[in-house]
């Protein structure tokens, strides 16, 4: 129905509602207005929500942030860093002209061999890494003359995919059919040696920005941690409110100890008491009585001129400088530490410390007004304090660093070189420059590879920044995408996400519950943007330079202090007048849409940003309660003569990042809005995620379940990309026949989980039925079992790489051995998959410990064997070889899907072999609602047994509804309602959150179509041939299969493996490992009193061992003899746990003599 | 006078828990019968109780087309009925395909998936021609059918704009060829083997796949693999009894009529002492879907009752093209007569062995005496 909607026009629509409906609508209000007042709705404004993605994409953050590191940031790190100088000659220069990453290539051939694309495609086959070469430009010297070398290649660098670099952008379908490509797969992510990594988006609170946070003790701190390209430091004012002390001071890393504030400002140039009262409390009495006793402190520490200060604060400074350097006087490293490294984000122009200063003064206002009053602390969870970390920003702090590590490499190899008194030929930096090609590649893979961070220059050593893009299923890789992890300590607790950028319902549970969130469906992370134009702007909009400001005028009345991007650049008495025409400058284009400006008036301040990080989002801009987008808008979007772009160019609709957003007033309808409106939602539904948004009418939901759901969705079987039986991954799940959902949300059709599905619509039965469906357990027909239900399949990958050893030995792969060699026996039939190739062929069945590569390994890997021999008339050198034969171990069956055999970048042979099962719904497999209502299959019941509607229908699954009361899904009957309405009518209906089809029509579909109302049907047993006393709620519920199953569980062993050292048997399912009796239930049989049970479980089933004790010195002896008495006389037998005797031996071998003492038993 | 009418009133509301299940809005009544079919209280069972059964049981069909009919069965307990209905999905045997050798397969379905939608594939032949199949038997002409498959796709370089750019890219069940075995041609010129419809899709290729494969097919029946049940669907209701306890008339009618399926009630003009006024009446009582809708609104609430007439099953056998529908019920009515004589022999063995024990026991017990 909704389809059809999309066509018509807001008049139309209103007309078709039905009488009595106009009539309750009229008497509805909604601030004071009447829903019949003339307000022109604007019909299908979600449209610009798919025109939103079609520009930005579902993981458009990664790739913008990715491009603009390529393109922009990548050559400002170069300008910083360009010139590299000798110290040994120094007439020798080298400087960077340009930097730039070339297009993704392949690194084992020469470039005419190959003619076609390198594709991601074929990384993920080949394990090799998608990158492409970083070619500099470079100026250097060559003997007397300067010479330029273009297209330098200093490394290789990852590349993204779907980013600028990479050959899929801008491609159509079939393009991306031919390189093996899904065009639903967004990208995003990178291929590092064959695994596709996705950097997680990171969350940390802002840098530059004055955090005041208060603790229980009454310590309030405030805090600024500055974050410039050289320098990262912390800083803090701190003032401990108690009676003993109640100064302030300030705290930094390089200085060794708090230095008493006062010091501080007069260190840094100002003098006056008077001066130093008046920027911080600018008249306020309040302010100043608490502040005053700073003054005197410092006066008692008779302190009185900037010298003094000076060579306080140097006595106190952590010198860190190299021994080699001179010493230099206090004052002088006071002055440096306070200029530099002391908010080092605040710069210090020719020693004027006035920024600096005033900065220093608000800090201390702001503590002293948190003292005042506890409610001025912030919230350090607050969004917007805090900035997400995307791929680009940490590749460049990567590369940065392996940028510079390179130079000082480069420049201690050139220094080396040129310190050589005569050298043969000339001296070129080029070569040298070649030679270090290796440093910076490998910096990005290991780092992308292994997720850790490491950064000398910035102390920085973060693990787990990347995770391996999880391709279990389409949904399941969306989800890595949109990820946020946070920096904290896991300690902090802290409620579910809170911002509308963020997902309400898409986090983990348990551990990270809350610390791990997800991108609301619209939210877009700024990338970095100019400053100076914005200050410029600034200035021209009228506000007064800091420089020339004291404390009076600083908190004058009214008087508003203009922040950029945390920095002050002055102050303006018309906050009001001069946000608003900020604003009006970005609609209209001449700023980048995604600055953000807002009021804070408990600080009387204006804010804006710049920085990249800030999470933002569309919204309509409305005028005098009119909606700037009109129908007419949507109609042109419609006709494709307008894009998203328009729309924000023409000033229609702009983004907010979460500050902004709070200093606005945004009607989610239209008939919401009154006259302070300043913005109208798109689309309500937008507040949730790729992952939550597939869930059919979530806002019927008790909210846990729908955080449930978010993490079953990403474990729910079925189609996984376009290429999906093109791939050859560790672990593949498929389902056979997955179907898209009867009730949808727009969201589906958004992300296109409707084109890859995982899940199928079963007819579900809400009753209980035999006894085996408690605790959400399902029963299931066996027919729709039969005829394909919950079918899936399981591809695993097998490896062998045929390596080439240091002696010049190799791997090799065997023919099957000749019959006559194990004629009979177990093995006898291990062989019979071989190809003549030796490798298993393709559709062969593999049974359990088959070999399926007969892999021969080199007896002799050391003799050195010469390798450059010409092969035509080498000797006749005998390898010996030994069986290394890849099996199968996996304890069920399986075929052989697809057989890989390719190279590796090291030139090695690599082997690739699938092996799919097929696997049929069995007891104890595992499915799931999209209503975080899982279940495992409790019972298969034949198709007769099943009970039957009036219409012959059975059901696929029949679900106790016992499922129901605690866990108050009822947007699982709705969607219940939903499908059935939809498979009668024959369409498919919309579940959307905050809409969807509406219970009401959907009664009047199922009455049309001669069912209750109600979706309760008429049902007889199959049993006993009788109806039901009951009316069972019956219809299609759209069911997932999740990836646990039960063959990939169950285990059980009698004897088995035991482990080497203790001889106890082995742990884990893997290793067919005994079940552990442990020490809870040790305690139970214990506190029972069973000791021949325990003795029996402990250690005769365990690790019984027969020992030789002396009973005269109590130590172990040999069968008859103690090595320690020398004698025969005194030994007896006994048994005891090897781990037992284990223990003596170990703390004997540690000069420990454990005694036995024994007695008749 | 009014207790008699009370009485009478009763005994309406006795006949009607003993003859019909009754729909009442929130839930069904009277669901079981108490007794078997025709017995109510108020007379003791007779003799000839099982003849009178049998000659009023009415077996009456009401629609038939070769795979899809809908006849009714009058006078049986749910018992007997659900039998039937149990043993034509389950127990009526078919032939369909149980094994498939794979020569060649590079299309993109996987092997298994192949086997199992072949095996969905409803296969035209007559299952009484044929014997079961033990698993250590080997196949014969008597138990299995032979289908080949062989199909190449190819790209069709003359192709126009409006046509498929490939050759055979769709398999087809058309493209299953019968490979008679032994006398199979002889016994089936007739009728020759082949799947019931030809236009099943199997699978889709692209130019350089090819699918090459022998599909065997064994008897066999649907409690073991549902491709081998021969109705698509094999159901019953209850037939719908609407009992109007009072007269419903005017718009009232209109509305009572538009509660039911099309055709249940029609809103007749009446006339009477010269006044033309509309009234309700149930027509066609089979017709109703049993949606309860009455039941949602107050007007009606005492005026109309909503029932089922217990043992009146009106079944419904849709045949997945096999067997014709007449035969499915049939062969089921066969396989349950022959379960019953079955259970008698059974009966009477265990009988017989129960007095033999008793007779020897007294033998001994009389021996005993004896000594």
């Amino acid at each position: 129905m909704l389809g059809k909607k999309t066509v018509t026009f807001a008049d139309d629509v209103r007309s078709d509602t039905s009488e009595e409906a106009f009539e309750n609508l009229k008497k509805t209000n909604y601030a004071g207005k009447k829903l019949t007042d003339p307000v022109k709705e604007v019909e299908d404004k979600w449209q610009l929500l798919p025109a939103f993605l079609k520009v930005k994409g579902l993981v458009k953050q990664h790739i913008d942030s990715y491009n603009y590191f390529v393109e922009t940031e990548l050559k400002k790190i170069v300008r910083t860093n360009e010139m590299i100088t000798s110290d040994v000659d120094p007439s020798f220069w080298l400087k960077y002209l340009d930097i730039r990453v070339g297009p993704p290539d392949r690194p084992d051939t020469d470039h005419e061999a190959h003619v076609n694309v390198f594709t991601p495609h074929e990384c993920r086959l080949r394990d090799l890494t998608y990158s492409g070469n970083i070619c500099v430009d470079i100026e250097y010297v060559r003997g007397k003359k300067r010479v330029v070398r273009k297209n330098t290649i200093i490394g290789k660098m990852p590349i993204m995919l779907r980013s600028s670099k990479c050959v899929l952008t801008d491609k159509s379908e079939a393009e991306l059919a031919k390189m093996f490509e899904c065009p639903l797969d967004p990208g995003g992510y990178f291929i590092i040696k064959g695994t596709e990594k996705v950097i997680l988006i990171q969350e940390q609170l802002s840098k530059n920005r004055i955090i005041v946070e208060g603790d229980k003790k009454g310590l309030v701190q405030a805090y600024v941690t500055s974050s410039t390209h050289e320098r990262k430091s912390k800083t803090y004012i701190v003032a401990k409110n108690d009676a003993k002390n109640d100064k302030i001071t300030l705290k930094h890393n390089s200085i060794s100890e708090e230095i008493p504030i006062v010091i501080v400002m007069k260190a840094m140039g100002i003098q006056s008491d008077k001066e130093i009262s008046q920027l911080i409390s600018g008249g306020n009495q309040i302010f100043l009585n608490m502040f005053s006793p700073n003054i005197e402190q410092c006066a008692k520490m008779k302190i009185f001129t900037q010298k003094q200060a000076l060579d306080y604060i140097g006595s106190k400074v952590k010198v860190t400088r190299k021994i080699a350097n001179v010493r230099r006087p206090m004052a002088e490293e006071a002055l440096e530490v306070l200029s530099t490294v002391v908010l080092a984000h605040v710069p210090v122009k020719d020693l004027n410390f006035q920024p600096k200063c005033i900065y220093i003064a608000i800090m201390i206002r702001r503590v002293l007004m948190a003292l005042a009053n506890e409610n001025l602390v912030d919230d350090r969870d607050y969004v917007g304090n805090k900035r997400l970390e995307l791929a680009g920003s940490l590749l460049s702090l990567l590369f940065e660093d392996l940028f510079k590590k390179f130079n000082f490499d480069l420049k201690m190899n050139i220094d080396k070189l040129l310190k050589k008194p005569n050298r043969a030929t000339e001296f070129d930096a080029h070569k040298q420059l070649m030679q270090h090609g290796d440093s910076i590649t490998n910096g990005f893979v290991r780092a992308i590879a292994t997720g850790n961070w490491t950064l000398k220059r910035f102390k920085m050593e973060r693990a787990g920044i990347t995770h391996v893009l999880s391709r279990l299923s389409y949904i399941a890789a969306l989800g890595t995408m949109t990820r946020i992890t946070s920096q904290y300590e896991k300690t902090r607790k802290v409620s579910g996400p809170r911002a509308l950028q963020l997902c309400p319902a898409d986090t983990p549970e348990g551990e990270a519950c809350g610390l791990v969130k997800n991108l609301a469906l619209m939210t877009h992370i700024t990338t970095d943007d100019e400053e100076q134009p914005l200050r410029r702007l600034a200035f021209n909009l009228g506000i007064e330079d800091v420089n020339s400001l004291t404390g009076a005028e600083l908190y004058r009345k009214n008087a508003y202090m203009v922040f950029l991007n945390g920095l002050m650049l002055g102050i303006t008495c018309q906050p009001n007048n001069f946000v608003h025409d900020f604003r009006r400058l970005r609609r209209c284009g001449r700023i980048s849409e995604f600055v953000s400006i807002y009021v804070n008036h408990h600080h009387n301040a204006v804010h804006i940003a710049s920085d990249g990080g800030r999470v933002c989002r569309p919204l309509i801009i409305v005028e005098n309660r009119i909606p700037k987008v009109t129908t007419k808008h949507i109609q042109k979007l419609k006709k494709d003569e307008m894009t998203f772009a328009d729309f924000l160019a023409q000033g229609l609709v702009e983004y907010l990042d979460v500050n902004e957003e709070n200093d606005s007033n945004i009607a989610i309808y239209e008939r919401e809005i009154v006259n302070e409106t300043t913005h109208l939602e798109i689309e309500p539904f937008t507040i949730l995620g790729a992952v939550a948004g597939l869930i059919p009418y979530p806002h019927h939901n008790q909210s846990p379940r729908n955080t449930y759901q978010c993490a079953m969705g990403k474990q729910a079987i079925g189609a996984i990309a376009y290429n999906q039986l093109r791939r050859i991954d560790t672990l593949l799940y498929l389902m056979v026949y997955p179907q898209q959902p009867m009730v949808k949300t727009k969201t589906i059709e958004l992300v296109g989980y409707d084109k890859l599905p995982a899940g199928q619509n079963a007819i579900v039965a809400v009753m209980s039925y035999s006894g085996y469906d408690i605790e959400d357990a399902l029963v299931l027909n066996k027919a729709s079992v039969d005829r394909g239900f919950g079918r899936c399949q399981v591809m695993r990958k097998h490896v062998a790489l045929m390596k080439r050893y240091a002696n010049g030995t190799y791997d090799r792969i065997g023919d099957p051995p000749a019959q006559v060699d194990c004629p009979t026996g177990p093995s006898a039939d291990r062989f019979n998959i071989l190809d003549s190739d030796g490798i298993a062929g393709v559709g062969e069945r593999v049974m359990p410990g088959q070999v399926i590569v007969n892999r021969h390994t080199p007896t002799n890997l050391s003799a050195n064997i010469p390798v450059n021999m010409p092969i035509v008339n080498a000797p006749v050198i005998q390898f010996t070889w030994k069986h290394s034969p890849l099996t199968y171990k996996a304890p069920e069956p399986g075929y052989i899907d697809k057989v890989c055999v390719t190279t590796t970048e090291q030139e090695q042979t690599l082997i690739k072999i699938l092996i799919r099962q097929t696997r049929i719904p069995e007891l104890g497999d595992k499915f799931s609602s999209r209503h975080g209502q899982k279940g495992v299959c409790g019972i298969i019941v034949p198709q007769e047994d099943m009970p039957f509607a009036d219409s012959g229908i059975c059901p696929d699954i029949i679900m106790n509804p016992h499922g129901f009361p605690s866990r108050m899904t009822v947007g699982k009957m709705i969607e219940l309602l939903a499908g059935k309405a939809g498979v009668l009518k024959g369409e498919l209906q919309y579940g959307t959150a905050f809409g969807g089809s509406k219970v009401e029509d959907m009664s009047k579909i199922l009455i049309k179509h001669g069912y209750s109302y109600s979706g309760k049907d008429y049902v007889t047993s199959g049993i006993t041939g009788e109806p039901l006393s009951a009316y069972i709620f019956f219809g299609p519920v759209y069911y997932q299969k999740l990836k646990h199953m039960v063959v990939d569980k169950m285990h059980a062993r009698a004897r088995g493996p035991r482990a080497v050292l203790t001889r106890q048997p082995t742990e884990g399912r893997s290793r067919d490992g005994g079940l552990r009796l442990g020490e809870m239930e040790r305690d139970c049989l214990v506190g029972y009193g069973a000791s021949m049970l325990l003795m029996e479980r402990l250690m005769i089933s365990s690790d019984q061992f027969d020992v030789h004790v002396c009973e005269q010195c109590g130590l172990l002896g040999y069968k008859g003899w103690c090595q320690n008495c020398k004698s025969s006389k005194f030994m007896v037998t006994m048994q005891m746990p090897y781990a037992a005797k284990l223990l003596f031996q170990e703390l004997q071998s540690m000069n420990i003599a454990p005694r036995l003492i024994l007695e008749e038993f | 006078m009014k207790k008699s009418k009370q009485a009478s009133k009763a005994r309406d509301h006795l006949e009607i828990l003993q003859t019909r299940v009754v729909v009442e809005r929130d839930h069904v009544s009277s669901i079981s019968s108490s007794d078997f079919p025709f017995h109510t209280s108020n007379r003791y069972p007779d003799h000839d109780l099982v003849e009178r059964l049998r000659n009023k049981i009415i077996i009456a069909i009401e629609k038939k087309s070769q795979y899809d009919m809908e006849f009714d069965i009058i006078g049986v307990d749910a018992s007997i009925a659900n039998a039937l209905r149990r043993i034509m999905i389950a127990e009526v045997p078919t032939m369909a395909i149980e094994k498939v050798f794979i020569y060649d397969n590079t299309s993109i379905v996987q092997d298994e998936v192949l086997a199992h939608r072949l095996g969905l594939i409803p296969i035209k032949a007559d299952p009484d021609e044929f014997d079961f199949k033990q698993s250590t038997e080997h196949p014969t002409d008597q138990n299995t059918i032979v289908f080949k498959l062989k199909q190449e796709c190819k790209r069709n370089p003359k192709a126009s704009a409006d046509e498929a750019e490939y050759i055979n890219h769709n398999v087809y069940s058309a493209a299953l060829i019968w490979e008679p075995k032994g006398d199979q041609a002889e016994r089936f010129k007739d009728s020759p083997i082949r799947p019931v419809h030809d236009d099943i899709l199997i699978a889709q290729m692209r130019p350089g796949q090819k699918i090459e494969l022998e599909a065997h097919c064994e008897k066999g029946c649907g409690k073991e693999h549902a491709k081998w049940s021969p109705a698509a669907t094999a159901s019953y209701r209850l037939m719908p009894d609407i009992i109007l306890k009072e007269e419903i008339t005017g718009d009232l009618a209109d509305k009572f009529a538009s509660c039911f399926a099309p055709g249940v009630v029609e809103v007749e003009n009446k006339t009477v002492d010269g006044e033309s006024k509309k009234v309700a009446k149930v027509v066609n009582p089979r017709l109703d879907t049993v949606s309860r809708e009455v039941l949602r609104h107050k007007e009606f609430e005492d005026k109309v009752q909503l029932t089922r007439i217990r043992d009146h099953f009106i079944f419904r056998v849709e045949s997945t093209g096999i067997l014709e529908s007449e035969k499915i019920v049939f062969d089921s009515l066969q396989i349950l007569s022959s379960k019953c004589t079955m259970l008698l022999k059974a009966l009477d063995i265990k009988l017989k062995e129960k007095e033999e024990t008793e007779t020897s026991q007294n033998n001994e017990n009389a021996m005993e005496l004896d000594t």
